[in-house]
């Protein structure tokens, strides 16, 4: 069976952008990716997109090119981008095409989201009552995660530490100011122990990605990167999620964990094999169970993680180099592919400032969103 | 006209001078759900009675909600007269963990394996001025 490579890499900067629509982030980025990969609209054969807020991604033909082509909108939460990667990566491996574009962008209006009970399956008490908001969730998985496994408050602070240092050095980043520990250690708390600076904010931005067969990747670039893997997962009965007005007694493993065993079983690798990652972080309790949820550290290990710098750019194990979530925002339908987005310029050593020192041949990818679903991605050189 | 009602059906048992939550049990794996269920999101069986879940437990894990939420959240408070609400996950003597607003908003006065007692407080007032009331949990009286 024929491998998948990724050949074209585009974005628009994160952030706000007050003079363009979502849909036109998306078509920026789109066009990035194909000029990237020395080819146009009309050479696509198919488009997987997605957008929360930012209308039908299929409407994006107006713009691009009335083609033809099969063009599927996909809509699956903070994992839409990781299902579109796998909707094209089934349609290359599967024989059905040869080429084709992914894209996702979105345009959130400013502050939390603010989701509706029964788009969730769930009568309007609880979201009257003042239960229905996802930094609650956050907040209290991470403040039972510490107590189990020995996260100091050090730790939450670090993450954010390293998010927007990195961030910093990022041009498509949102927050571009690094912040010292002082300043996010003193941040007004949103809800304890998460502060503001701990968490990420809906955005704007847009995302694109061109792939192809692999034995013809060569001929729209010279670094074509390998998509190994591509899985999603949902919870299982008794895993921790946001939105439950009940949990199980006993505690499963997240739907992270079962995507993640899944993408490596399907690489053929394993977690010791990655040297450079991108885990969701839409706060920094995320990043730190996440750490663990992928295979990459055991339970509690993130203590001595963080301390010593692991995760770092220069780390053994660099993490979210462009600064995650918590640096770029979350345009929702964008960022699980400004995720690959990253991790291929990392595998192509063109990350710039912040290309990792590590000469990286495995970089990963991991989305996890609401109401419990993951999104694992394996890219290799 | 009654001057109080339940915000929503089927919570807890209230009026009552011990109130309880009410939630539901699979009769063919046992699983417990909060609210009740037709259908067991445990083994997808559609067999499940109502069944009382008792009016204290422990507390598993706990937030603070320190601003106002906007929408959904449905409220008589302003920005002003908004007081933080404590958030947690309570484990009841099934098992169940039920997320509840927690009386206690200060993170000195909550910690993991606190005891913890039901409570039904009003929440705001409809249109007709009737109190409508739900359910929190509170610091069990050390006796």
């Amino acid at each position: 069976m024929t491998e998948v490579a990724i050949v074209g890499l585009g974005i628009h900067p994160f952030g706000r952008s007050p003079e363009l629509t979502g849909l036109e982030q998306g078509a920026v980025a789109a066009r990035a990716a194909l000029a990237d990969a020395g080819t146009d609209f009309k050479a696509m054969q198919f488009a997987f997109g997605g957008s929360q807020d930012g209308g039908n991604a299929d409407s994006l033909v107006n713009l691009l090119g009335l083609t033809g082509l099969q063009f599927t909108n996909i809509w699956n939460g903070c994992a839409t981008g990781g299902s579109s990667l796998n909707a094209a990566y089934s349609a290359i491996r599967s024989g059905q095409y040869d080429m084709g574009l992914v894209v996702g962008f979105d345009k959130h209006a400013r502050g939390a989201f603010n989701p509706q009970p029964r788009d969730w399956g769930l009568d309007d008490w609880y979201g009257e009552t003042g239960l229905m908001l996802t930094t609650q969730y956050f907040a209290m998985k991470i403040q039972r995660y510490m107590h189990d496994h020995g996260i100091s408050r050090d730790t939450l602070v670090r993450v954010a530490e390293k998010a927007f240092r990195n961030g910093s050095i990022t041009p498509t980043a949102w927050r571009q100011t690094a912040l010292s520990w002082e300043e996010i250690e003193h941040a007004p708390m949103v809800s304890e122990p998460l502060n503001k600076y701990m968490f990420c904010s809906p955005a704007e931005g847009g995302c694109a990605l061109v792939l192809c067969r692999a034995d013809m990747a060569q001929q729209f670039t010279s670094r074509p990167v390998l998509l190994k893997s591509a899985v999603v997962r949902s919870r299982h009965y008794g895993s921790f999620e946001v939105f439950s007005p009940s949990q199980a007694p006993t505690v499963a493993p997240s739907p992270t964990v079962t995507a993640s065993q899944a993408a490596f079983e399907f690489a053929g690798i394993g977690p010791e094999d990655v040297d450079v990652a991108q885990l969701q972080d839409t706060e920094v309790g995320a990043e730190i169970m996440h750490m663990a949820e992928n295979g990459f550290c055991a339970h509690g290990d993130q203590e001595h993680w963080l301390r010593e710098g692991v995760t770092e750019i220069n780390g053994r194990l660099p993490v979210n180099t462009d600064g995650g979530c918590l640096a770029n925002g979350e345009p929702v339908g964008a960022s699980g592919l400004r995720q690959v987005y990253e991790i291929c310029h990392q595998l192509r050593g063109s990350a710039g400032a912040r290309q990792v020192p590590n000469n990286p041949k495995v970089g990963y990818t991991h989305v996890y969103g609401a109401p419990g679903i993951s999104g694992v991605n394996i890219l290799a050189v | 006209m009654a001057d109080q009602l339940p915000l929503h059906p089927g919570l807890f048992s209230w009026p009552s001078k011990r109130p309880e939550l009410l939630g539901s049990r699979c009769l063919e794996c046992g699983e417990h759900a909060f609210p009740s269920q037709d259908s067991c999101r445990a083994c997808g069986s559609e067999q499940t009675e109502i069944v009382g879940l008792g009016h204290s437990g422990t507390l598993w894990t706990w937030t603070v909600q320190s601003f106002m939420p906007k929408s959904p959240y449905l409220t008589d408070e302003t920005p002003e007269t908004f007081r933080p609400y404590g958030v947690g996950y309570v484990e009841l003597p099934c098992g169940l963990k039920v997320e509840s607003r927690l009386r206690e908003n200060s993170p000195d006065s909550l910690a993991i394996g606190l005891d913890m007692e039901l409570e039904i407080i009003p929440v705001r007032c409809n249109d007709e001025g009737t109190q409508l009331m739900t359910f929190q949990f509170c610091a069990a009286e050390v006796s």
